[in-house]
């Protein structure tokens, strides 16, 4: 990077979902565009740590923008997801009344679904609600169905989006942190990083927990972002038999509570807490809100404490003071902020990614398709397919696909050489895990955690 | 035609082929996930190993290649790098190995997979999640392949695996900044203590928890709660070793459908090692948290004579009543028993319990009828033996066998 670096058109700030999301829909039309990044790798802060539900946005406030991206992400994402290899299923959720009170909100929660656009929501009764669910615990008084709630992996959605654009070509500059940011005379911005600067005709501010600061860089203070923590255990995948479908609480005024979740690579999901705080770092757990969690599960789920913890962890939603997505286009100037995208980022992220093309178009962005665009198969890290250690056909291609070197998650040497690899390659542990689940099992690298390690360094040496 | 698959090639898996070979089975398959066979004490490079077993001492990765050795001697089929990742429908194993996916279908099964330390995810350590958290074995491995562990280093747990962290890690040049146990006391041995404390010199904290784990990248400090003061204080280090709180390797035979006991987590196994599936045994620390690697072995050993007449019988699968334990006593292995009052390893059962006691009263009845009572010490982490004079009045097809301590056992405070 240097002063006289050519512009680009866009510069997308953030490579999480979203801004993974927005490069990859920008890459497929003849534009100069450059994502950058403050951390090492796509996808690494918060769109890594949250529930990884696809979310049909049945309980969305109607006429937000929210509801309507949440609900078109849904279509975008369960069409595009099988299409590149990302897991998804389609479990469907039941969102479980444990007194009449909360029965007696049901009617409201439906009302507010069709409202929506989401008709297939239905109450079923007690009996019927254990049928589905045996394991569930005591006293639940019936439940709503809501069919088309699912689970999707929240490592790959981002590394596909960038792979894409990547491929594409857009440039991926990681380790890149914005400190600066200012409106250029005549238009465009200048994008200041510690390793020079980037002048761009449009800018994308899809800086997630950072987006704020960086919209006040540009003049503008619409919105502040708190950091919600949410704290999350994932329990063995022996626990698995114990549920079918997503369990959801009755929303409360303030959160949407706890839920309970099997995972696409077969564990339990119990989670999260909210717990707005300060720092935007701080990804810590916490004693009380694991001793939360686990009390929440001894009433939803009992038989659940039996099971053994396989990992914590701790995302941090970019919540505001507002309830709605703060995406704002400010067309004169070609800015799109892209803010305030809380959990539901992942299941709205294509739809945020065509709302901004969109509107920039709108804004005086020429958009001119590709004529050809990559095709991109990402690994299978889930467990409704077959997965490479199971594929008799691959490993009689490729002995390392029959090296299984780390055992709880079954990940074989050939994936993660292929994660080594790549348009993409991981550059540290945490990447590795995410592109293939390396380490992420119950025994946490007990067996294959320095095999791992030496494996990453001989790569990187 | 296999007649034997024994999943797992450590002390327990070995011994028990080499033992099966030895009495004349034919076809006798070692599958083992690892690309080298032997396991666990092939990371432990300490001396100590064999003596019960093998009639001398020596290292662990010498240990774990006489037992290779000695299998392959004896005409033992060695699969390395071969994990058996689930059973089949029609009751065989399938298996995962560089030459492929295949099936394998053997008369008799034995699960010797082992058993891990509970990580820090596990025991609900809050905190960050910085570099620098490991377990005992994970921290052996990366010594021996010449990785960096840190510099200043706190032990979790005060068991004898403890102690052997504290080597390794003097080993790799790291200070041992503390080692914390909740419980009242170590639960090692005096001289192991002693020569440890002697040596490197770092503070045994008692009564100790860790309350939280602080750092970004790599560990910074570790917050320690007293469980007596309820105070908690902030400790420097950067490397954080969690060690023992065992739990069997029971994935295998937990999707095979065995009964797991509730104390061990193991398969449930009577003093013959057979488990409540028809053909299928286990042998070695699947059955229990950790026993030393000779142990182990010797139980791979005596899991053998079972299977050779299981192999050599009817196909019979005999009933078996369980053994219970009531608190404070954990475990007991094995906890059930078959026909014809048979031995348990080595003569005696293991009896584990979760307080300390110089003299604790046991009993042991059934449906209301003591077979046995007796007393002994009891150290949380340590096994103690129960002898097996009372079998032979067990009534196989009556109700379950509780062990237990007559009266409360003294409290452990006035033990220390």
């Amino acid at each position: 990077m240097s002063e006289e670096a050519s512009d680009r058109d866009v510069v997308i700030i953030g490579a999480g979902v979203v801004g993974a999301a927005i490069a990859r829909e920008l890459s497929r039309f003849e534009l100069g565009c450059t994502m950058v990044e403050a951390g090492p790798d796509v996808g690494a802060g918060t769109s890594k740590a949250n529930t990884a539900l696809l979310h049909t946005g049945f309980d969305a406030k109607p006429g937000t923008l929210e509801a309507r991206l949440v609900r078109r992400g849904h279509e975008l994402l369960s069409e595009y997801a099988p299409r590149v290899g990302i897991p998804l299923q389609r479990t469907g959720a039941l969102l479980v009344a444990w007194n009449e009170e909360q029965r007696g909100a049901f009617p409201a929660i439906v009302e507010r679904a069709n409202a929506n656009g989401y008709t297939a929501i239905g109450e079923v009764d007690r009996d019927e609600l254990y049928r589905r669910e045996p394991h569930l615990g005591p006293g639940a008084h019936g439940a709503l169905d809501v069919p088309d709630e699912g689970i999707v992996c929240a490592f790959t959605p981002p590394l596909a989006y960038a792979t894409e654009a990547s491929l594409a070509g857009c440039e991926l500059l990681l380790r890149t942190p914005v400190i600066g940011l200012e409106r250029l005379e005549g238009g465009g911005f200048r994008v200041e990083t510690p390793s020079g600067h980037l002048k761009a005709r449009y800018l994308v501010n899809a800086a997630g927990l950072r987006g704020d600061e960086l919209d006040r860089m540009l003049g503008h203070s619409t919105f502040t972002v708190t950091p919600r923590r949410g704290e999350l255990i994932v329990f063995d995948k022996l626990a698995l038999p114990l549920l079918d479908h997503i369990l959801l609480a009755v929303p409360t005024g303030t959160t949407k509570g706890v839920l309970l979740s099997p995972t696409v690579y077969g564990n339990v999901l119990l989670g999260p807490t909210a717990e707005n705080i300060d720092d935007k770092s701080d990804t810590s757990s916490t004693s009380a809100g694991l001793a939360f969690l686990r009390s929440e599960a001894e009433r939803v789920l009992p038989e659940l404490l039996d099971y053994e913890v396989t990992a914590v962890y701790v995302g941090l939603r970019a919540a505001t003071e507002h309830d709605d997505y703060q995406l704002t286009i400010h067309a004169p100037e070609g800015y799109a902020c892209v803010g305030g995208i809380r959990s539901t980022g992942l299941s709205a992220s294509l739809a945020i990614a065509e709302h901004v093309r969109t509107e920039l178009a709108a804004a005086g962005l020429r958009l001119e398709p590709k004529q050809e665009l990559p095709d991109v198969q990402m690994p299978n890290i889930g467990e409704q397919l077959p997965r490479p250690y199971a594929e008799r056909a691959r490993i009689a291609a490729n002995p390392d696909y029959g090296r299984i070197v780390c055992f709880c998650e079954r990940v074989t040497r050939g994936e993660i050489r292929d994660a080594l690899a790549g348009p993409l390659p991981a550059v540290d542990l945490d990447g590795l895990r995410r592109r293939t689940r390396v380490l992420m099992g119950r025994c946490q690298g007990f067996y294959c955690g320095a095999e791992v390690r030496a494996l990453l360094a001989a790569e990187r040496a | 035609m296999t007649d034997v698959v024994v999943v797992g090639g450590g002390p327990a898996g070995l011994a028990c082929a080499i033992e099966l070979r030895r009495r004349g089975a034919r076809e006798v398959l070692v599958v083992d996930r690892e690309t080298q066979a032997g396991g666990i004490p092939r990371h432990s490079a300490h001396q100590g190993f064999g003596l019960r077993d093998l009639r001398r001492v020596m290292s662990g990765p010498r240990y774990a290649r006489r037992y290779v050795e000695l299998a392959r001697e004896e005409g033992v089929d060695l699969l390395e790098e071969t994990m058996v990742t689930g059973w089949s429908a029609a009751g065989g194993l399938e298996v995962t190995s560089p030459a492929g996916r295949e099936g394998l279908r053997a008369p008799a099964v034995v699960l010797a997979t082992g058993c891990r330390e509970r990580p820090r995810s596990a025991r609900l350590v809050p905190g960050s999640r910085p570099d620098g958290v490991m377990t005992t074995a994970t921290l052996q491995q990366l010594v021996l392949q010449g990785l960096p562990v840190g510099s200043r280093a706190l032990v979790v747990g005060a068991e004898h695996v403890s102690f052997s962290a504290v080597l390794t890690l003097a080993h790799a040049g790291a200070e041992v900044v503390a080692m914390t146990t909740e419980l009242r006391r170590d639960q090692t041995l005096a001289l192991f203590r002693a020569g440890a404390a002697l040596r490197y010199r770092f503070p045994l904290l008692t009564r100790t928890a860790v309350a939280g784990i602080r750092g970004r990248s790599r560990v910074d400090e570790v917050e320690l709660l007293d469980l007596e003061s309820r105070r908690t204080r902030l400790i420097a280090c950067d490397t954080v070793v969690f060690t023992a709180d065992w739990i069997p390797d029971h994935e295998l035979a937990v999707m095979g459908g065995l009964e797991l006991d509730p104390g061990t987590l193991g398969p449930r196994a009577d003093t013959g090692l057979r488990t409540t599936r028809p053909g299928v045994f286990a042998a070695g620390n699947v059955l229990h948290g950790a026993e030393p690697a000779d142990i182990a072995a010797l139980s791979g050993r005596h899991a053998a004579g079972s299977v050779a007449r299981w192999l050599a019988g009817d196909g019979a699968w005999p009933a078996a009543v369980p053994i219970e334990c009531a608190p404070p006593l954990h475990w007991i292995s094995p906890n059930a028993i078959g026909p014809n009052a048979q031995s348990p390893p080595r003569g005696h059962f293991l009896l584990r319990s979760r307080d300390f006691a110089r003299r604790a009263a046991l009993e042991i009845h059934q449906d209301g009828r003591l077979l046995w009572s007796g007393s002994a010490r009891l150290t949380p982490g340590r096994s103690t033996r129960l002898p097996r004079g009372w079998l032979s009045a067990v009534d196989v097809g009556a109700g379950p066998v509780q062990v237990s301590t007559r009266s409360r056992l003294t409290p452990s405070r006035r033990l220390t």
